[in-house]
């Protein structure tokens, strides 16, 4: 029998790097698709915590890998989780091209790019959003001061390097401006 | 000429640049202007229709005259103004609008001509003959009349694009605006300051002023290091907020690096898109211009430019200056010259009660009508009384009063209000909520005025915001703007410019009116005056100024025209920054793009995904070769196409059926296990909206294919579906296209290839016909689906993404060893129309299930999206445009998707028009044409011999009708 050979998403086109900013690929065993049925959701959120230690994410929150990701939608990231009663559960491992962006001026470089207000009061760390980046579609994380986690279809992955690296270069180019 | 001990330029480092190909030498902080000043260079540019020599009138983007190509290559940028544009080391620059060299400009000739050039010329003089404008006139006045020079290619120079958020805006960084800034970040509030000039500090930079006891520049200084201080201010430097939009966003550009040689990472320039909670415009005035006769020489400019060149940049632009003033702040102009060292041959004041506050001649009670000089002034003429009289004047400072730069309170539709106290039209209250105007842009002119209102004007828009007011000290300052009369125009024999950008004259506009153009929009249109790039920032009161004088109205009937975004100039590549080449929209690959573009195959764009055309072997030289070798090796052996990008929903809960057999015309809810199903989806308005199969998974799960194209409207109708119209079905989806990579392996060999990459080997009877079930493929979990797009015994085989290249390249490779391969989309659309199978090129949005020949899909027995509307007896009617085969009859072989038919012997006129054909290919497996299309009543017809005429491509072609389905009608090979 032969074997298939898993491809990452982005395929050896990550990392890139300038100056203290650095965009890796993150790779998750497991991407889990769930959205409790009607009147489901208290129960769900606890089979939830009890799986993974994380409620069903309030909008535009994530914590310990579960992302809200629409109405009455999450991702787990990374964690497998069995079946559950009462959920919708979708495999979406392959599906998303996920990233991070870590560095001082991350959220500069992401100003380029994503049309939402980044600004601590409004995007601090636990924050979540879907959005665009680009003209792509997103899940943006912030999970870490100068982190942000970035997952867009893995279709898109080479035009996701492709802005991000852009818009990468140029902030960092600005260092060369004096104030 | 640089002046000594004056200006704030760095003049411990010279920078050498180019003019017309002459280097010249400024110091850094210069801009072209002030450079070219210091140099002595008065003659910079051409007039736009007459040709006029034309000197630096302005310090600030407003600048009319002063306009030059930057840049060398494709990186030239025309229409730059030579005030903003600041020197570095190598700028290249050139003056515009000459044939020859700029001192004689051939064109100059023009100006003879002038008289029959005025307001509307275009419209009269060129009228006859009728044929020679398009081939004559247009290409001659196109040619002598305009600015700058394009280039063809796109700029190798990009600039970018970025979002910015704040609790307060400061739209300007003089006084008022640094005041607001201080008194919203102290208060806590993150605040924006936007200034477009290279320094913050406005007009405090340019009038030699003190504040607090020193001179003001100290105190912008120290200003901006307290706002640094609070860590709360973005200071945004050479940034023009050039347009208000809904919800207080605003758009600015900010020149990153027009100031520096060219470095490849860095933007040239950033088009921000700025929401802020509230915004304070402290966009401050610019001052008028006077029109009398030849009042366009240069060395003619406006008094507060002077002044600005002469505290800022430390030179003068005259060694002899007069003044021609109607207020009291010019005189202080004449006062600085002085006292630099500058001789001030007059100042003319048409006031007869004014005095003098210097040692310089003062002619009180005159006005100035006429100069003399031809590349350049050398003298004034001065009328008082009956008197006139000649001042030797090298340069000639004009001040007509002050326009508050009110623009941005009028972008989104509100009228300024005249003022008569100042002379000026003032912000309308409130004319966009959460805009507070401050200091001159709201006709407060003095400094301790608009230092106050900055702090008057934030605690404002702190109090919008909730937040508690911290005011900072008021400083000291001067609290006289001094008195102040209107002249707009002076009355004397000659041409005097209103618009010195577009050379339109007090003249054009009397004319205009006089022909009856006596709104002010008809007025602009009319004599094309605030046309130019600089919109009229210095004409457009004085014109309607003018205009009201000539009509009797007065200025407020009158009124001001329409102020429009962008209040400067955006070069198209800023506006469109990011969306050049790959920025334009996202790269969709597939996981077998690699395998694929590896083998040679050219890739054909369906929507944003990437998939290839055919894939050539050795030998073939035309994609037709290719394309009929793909056909022949489904229809014998086997053949391997990604189908990755088709949609692929999800859908899930004790509903699903009820959502299903409501989006489609037929029934899914009866559907079994391990079933797939074909199905049609219509709009409300009763025309087909998609197709595709869905496949019950197991009870209560199905996945749904949408096609390519319609991928995301079809999730977006589910949306909408699920959440407005049945909100009572418990149901959950979500699309799961990039979750598998899927294949399609058709051909008569088909099972025999897939039993050897499956664990578990199917047979005929364990997976018939639209079965589906889970697999492990080569160990990995998957989905197998017997359908067909081929007409072939053919299955489409998932795995996760991940697994996709490996997959593709494994089922290729055993395809070949069987004497199959991979195909592309050319082969695939030839297997599909011999199959009469519909894409989107048939259900193009305007036909029904009825046109298709599927009336029999839309149930009787239950309500489904579009039924009501399917039913109108219009869109049952017989005699619809309907869909059919159609094969070549007579010695013409070729059809051709979008051409038109008509009856055999008709006229092919549109109103014969009897339908058209949607796709035509080369069907090797019958050895002709084929094409499906619509013809009225085409199911009826079948045999008839008809006419295909495509009046583009020049074929007519004798076409039969038949039925569309012209290979296995009875679906034998599929079934197996």
């Amino acid at each position: 029998m032969a074997r298939l050979t898993a491809r990452t998403a982005f395929d050896g086109l990550l990392p890139i790097t300038a100056g203290d900013l650095r965009l890796e690929e993150v790779t998750h065993d497991r991407i889990t698709w769930v959205s409790p049925l009607k009147g489901q959701m208290a129960k769900v959120s606890r089979a939830l915590d009890k799986a993974v230690g994380a409620d069903f994410p309030s909008p535009n929150t994530h914590a310990k890998g579960v992302v809200w990701f629409g109405p009455d939608q999450a991702l787990v990231l990374g964690k497998s989780v069995e079946p559950m009663n009462g959920a919708a559960m979708v495999d979406q491992t392959s599906a998303w091209a996920c990233c991070a962006l870590d560095g001082s001026e991350a959220a500069e470089v992401l100003a380029r790019l994503v049309p939402i207000d980044l600004r601590d009061k409004s995007f601090g760390v636990g924050a979540a959003a879907r959005t665009m980046l680009g003209h792509m579609n997103c899940v943006l994380m912030r999970t870490g001061k100068t982190r942000y986690e970035i997952m867009v279809f893995r279709s898109m992955a080479e035009t996701l390097v492709h802005e991000v690296e852009r818009a990468m270069k140029m902030t960092t180019a600005r260092h060369s401006l004096t104030p | 000429m640089r002046l000594d001990g004056k200006g704030q330029v760095d003049r411990g480092t010279p920078v050498r640049f180019h003019f017309n190909g002459q280097g010249f030498s400024g110091f850094r902080g210069d801009t072209v202007a002030s450079a070219l000043m210091a140099n002595g260079v008065k003659l910079v540019g051409r007039s736009f229709k007459y040709h006029r020599p034309r000197g630096i009138m302005t310090a600030g983007s407003e600048e009319p005259n002063a306009l030059i190509q930057v840049g060398t290559g494709d990186a030239m940028l025309p229409n730059v103004r030579a005030t903003m544009q600041e020197i570095y080391p190598g700028l290249e620059t050139r003056s515009q609008n000459h044939v020859g060299p700029l001192n004689m400009d051939l064109l100059s000739v023009n100006d003879l001509f002038s008289p029959w050039l005025g307001a509307g010329f275009y419209y009269k003089t060129f009228m006859w003959p009728r044929a020679f404008w398009e081939k004559v006139y247009e290409p001659a006045i196109r040619r002598a009349a305009g600015l700058g020079r394009m280039t063809r290619k796109a700029s190798p120079e990009e600039s970018e694009r970025a979002f910015g958020f704040c609790d307060v805006l400061v739209i300007g960084g003089g006084p008022a605006g640094l005041m607001a800034a201080l008194t919203a970040a102290r208060s806590g509030a993150d605040v924006i300051l936007a200034e477009e000039g290279a320094a913050l500090g406005g007009r405090l930079l340019s009038d030699g002023e003190s504040i607090d006891g020193m001179p003001a520049e100290i105190w912008v200084a120290e200003t901006v290091a307290a706002l640094r201080e609070t860590g709360r201010v973005r200071i945004m430097t050479r940034t023009t907020v050039t347009g208000a939009y809904d919800g207080l966003t605003f758009g600015a550009v900010e020149r990153v690096s027009t100031h520096l040689p060219h470095d490849p990472d860095l933007p040239r320039e950033c088009f921000w898109r700025i929401r802020a909670s509230q915004a304070v415009l402290a966009a401050g005035a610019l001052e008028r211009p006077i029109a009398f006769p030849n009042n366009d020489r240069p060395g003619i400019m406006l008094a507060s430019a002077i002044r600005t060149y002469l505290n800022r940049y430390g030179v003068t632009p005259g060694e002899k200056v007069a003044i021609f003033a109607t207020n009291d702040d010019a005189h202080h102009t004449a006062v600085e010259l002085i006292e630099a060292g500058v001789e001030v041959s007059a100042v003319i004041d048409p006031r007869d009660d004014v005095q003098a506050i210097g040692d310089y001649p003062l002619h009180a009670g005159a006005e100035v009508i006429g100069s003399h000089g031809r590349q350049g002034l050398k003298s004034i003429e001065v009328r008082r009384g009956d008197e006139t009289f000649i001042v030797a004047a090298d340069c000639l400072g004009l001040s007509g009063g002050w326009n508050p730069t009110l623009h941005l309170t009028c972008h989104q539709g509100a009228r300024p209000v005249w003022n008569p106290t100042i002379h000026a039209f003032v912000p309308l209250e409130n004319a966009i909520e959460g805009l507070h105007p401050a200091g001159a842009c709201r006709g407060t002119f003095d400094t301790a005025g608009c230092l106050g209102e900055g702090v008057e004007v934030a605690a404002l828009a702190l109090r919008a915001l909730g937040k508690r007011i911290r005011k900072p000290d008021l400083p000291v300052a001067d609290d006289h703007s001094g008195a102040t009369s209107a002249l707009w125009a002076v009355e004397a024999k000659g041409r005097a410019w209103l618009d010195f950008a577009n050379d339109v004259t007090t003249k054009d506009v009397k004319q205009a009116a006089r022909e009856g153009f006596a709104s002010v929009e008809h007025m602009k249109r009319y004599t094309t005056q605030g046309m130019a790039p600089d919109q009229g920032k210095s004409s457009n009161i004085g014109a309607l100024a003018v205009l009201a004088d000539t009509t009797g109205r007065g200025i407020p009937d009158t009124g001001t025209t329409t102020y429009r975004p962008p209040y400067t100039p955006v070069a198209l590549g800023t506006w469109g920054a990011g969306a050049r080449g790959k920025g334009f929209a996202p790269q969709r690959f597939t996981t077998s793009h690699k395998a694929v573009t590896t083998r040679g195959a050219p890739m054909i764009e369906a929507g944003l995904w990437y998939r290839p055309s055919y894939l050539p072997q050795p030998g073939e030289t035309h994609w037709r070769q290719s394309c009929d070798r793909e056909v022949n090796m489904v229809r014998n052996a086997v053949g391997i196409v990604d189908v990755s990008t088709l949609g692929k929903i999800e859908i899930i809960g004790p509903d699903a059926g009820a959502f299903l057999d409501f989006l489609y015309t037929n029934t899914f809810s009866t559907l079994k296990p391990g079933r797939v199903r074909y199905g049609l989806m219509l709009r409300e308005d009763g025309h087909v909206m998609d197709d595709g199969t869905t496949a019950c998974l197991a009870p209560d799960h199905y996945v749904m294919t949408t096609t390519t194209a319609f991928a995301g409207p079809v999730m977006a109708h589910m949306d909408f579906v699920a959440q407005a119209l049945r909100p009572d079905l418990d149901v959950r989806f979500t699309s799961v296209t990039e979750q598998w990579a899927q294949f399609s392996v058709a051909g008569p060999l088909a099972l025999h290839l897939l039993n050897a990459v499956l664990d578990d080997p199917i047979s005929d009877e364990t997976f018939p016909f639209m079965q589906c079930g889970a697999v492990k493929v080569h160990g990995i979990d998957g989905r197998l689906f017997r359908i067909s797009f081929s007409g072939e015994h053919a299955y489409e085989v998932a795995v996760p993404a991940a697994y996709g290249d490996a997959l593709y390249r494994d089922l290729v490779a055993r395809a070949e060893s069987l004497g199959g391969g991979a195909y592309g989309m050319e082969a695939l659309n030839v297997l599909r129309l011999e199959k009469g199978f519909i894409t989107h090129a048939e259900i193009h949005g305007r036909v029904t299930a009825f046109d298709i020949g599927m009336q029999g899909m839309m149930s009787k027995k239950k309500d489904f999206i579009g039924k009501a509307a399917a039913t109108r007896p219009g869109l049952l009617d017989e005699n619809r445009e309907r869909l059919v085969g159609m094969k070549p009859v007579g010695p013409v072989k070729e059809l051709l998707a979008g051409a038109h038919l008509y009856e055999a012997d008709a006229e092919p006129s549109r109103v014969n028009d009897i339908g058209y054909i949607t796709s035509a290919g080369y069907s090797p497996t019958l050895g002709h044409v084929i094409a499906l299309g619509f013809v009225n009543n085409g199911p009826t017809r079948v045999g008839h011999h008809i006419k295909m005429v495509d009046g583009l491509r020049g074929v007519t072609t004798e076409v039969e009708i038949c039925d569309p389905v012209f290979f296995d009608p009875d679906g034998g090979r599929a079934r197996g």
